[in-house]
């Protein structure tokens, strides 16, 4: 099995043909399984804590805080990290930037799903 | 770097909705691309689903609810007539659906309407029948002058409701229709006198205590 780092070119065909059929711009950013996972769930809640996402999520802390700072990172979501107690918390928000690149995707998925109906 | 991926033949290809490696012809793709944007959809949807359950039912709505309902139980108790006492309570079930659907809405305000696709929707589905059968039943009751046995009705089947409305959301909310279910069969063998007080016990009390804990455990 080849790792995806070594098959990244493989990848372009795809990618183009969800460019051709779908109008707006694709978001790679969003598009991963994780990190659309967190944004669906932020999107669903106010704000959940780092716990909580990777209960929900049944991930990894190393792979959810990779994740979650590149979100970070373009303002899809924020992180305030406070403590209850002596226990450090981390929680995250979704941005009014996270939740439109959300929409955004919902309408790309669906209008891929209308124009392969069309066909 | 192609030449190092070892099994990239012209039927190969790596397919990026999936995240996985794919044998299956280049003509095929756009069922494949279809699929997998429709999974991607429900994957979204489930995740928002389960994420909701965190949360779910509006705890700020329960304790409003149970503020409008103490107050209704004053306002019935002031009425000469059993016609007076019984119009409150029913005005006040359709101020407490309101207040219900209103903070519902505004907790599950998340992209493309959740409310109507995700844990909303289940609550309501859970709900809505016993509160049906609630207000059918009560119409019979009430014709047939069978007043003192109405609070019970109306505790237990909205008791059920929450049972089984709640069986979907986080487990206070099933308990708390487990204590209206209660109270419910208790108030069915008491006088009028007795059972009219069950109502702000229930309505009152119960929304109120219970509406505290999820606000205070779920935020909001």
């Amino acid at each position: 099995m080849a790792k995806p780092s070594t098959v990244r070119q493989e990848r372009r065909p795809a990618l183009q043909a969800i460019a051709e059929v779908a109008p707006a711009k694709f978001d790679r950013l969003i598009h991963e399984r994780l990190r659309l996972g967190i944004v669906s769930a932020l999107a669903a809640n106010e704000s959940l804590t780092f716990n909580e996402l990777k209960k929900l999520l049944k991930t990894t802390d190393g792979n959810l805080s990779v994740h979650a700072r590149k979100l970070e990172e373009a303002h899809y979501i924020t992180c305030t990290k406070s403590f209850e107690g002596r226990l450090p918390k981390t929680e995250y928000r979704l941005t009014a930037g996270g939740r439109r690149a959300l929409e955004r995707y919902l309408d790309h998925m669906e209008a891929l799903i209308q124009a392969m109906r069309e066909r | 770097m192609p030449h190092k991926v070892p099994c990239t033949g012209p039927h190969m290809e790596y397919n990026v909705l999936m995240g996985s490696i794919l044998a299956r012809a280049k003509s095929r793709e756009p069922v494949g691309l279809h699929a997998h944007a429709m999974d991607n959809l429900r994957f979204i949807r489930e995740t928002m689903e389960r994420a909701g359950s965190f949360t779910g039912v509006p705890g700020m709505g329960g304790m409003l609810m149970g503020l409008s309902a103490l107050g209704a139980a004053y306002l019935a108790a002031r009425q000469s007539s059993l016609d007076g006492w019984l119009a409150v309570w029913v005005g006040e079930a359709l101020v407490a659906v309101l207040i219900g659907a209103v903070t519902a809405a505004r907790k599950g305000r998340a992209v493309k309407a959740s409310l109507l696709s995700g844990p909303g929707r289940k609550f309501a589905l859970g709900l809505v029948p016993s509160i049906l059968v609630a207000a059918l039943l009560t119409f019979v009751l009430y014709r047939s002058g069978l007043y003192a046995i109405i609070p019970g009705i109306w505790l237990l089947l909205y008791g059920t409701g929450i049972l089984s409305a709640g069986a979907f959301s986080v487990p206070v909310v099933p308990v708390m229709g487990i204590c209206f279910v209660a109270l419910g069969a208790v108030a069915l063998f008491c006088p009028l006198e007795w059972s009219r007080w069950f109502l702000a016990a229930g309505f009152g009390g119960l929304h109120v205590v219970f509406g505290a804990l999820i606000a205070a455990r779920y935020g909001g």
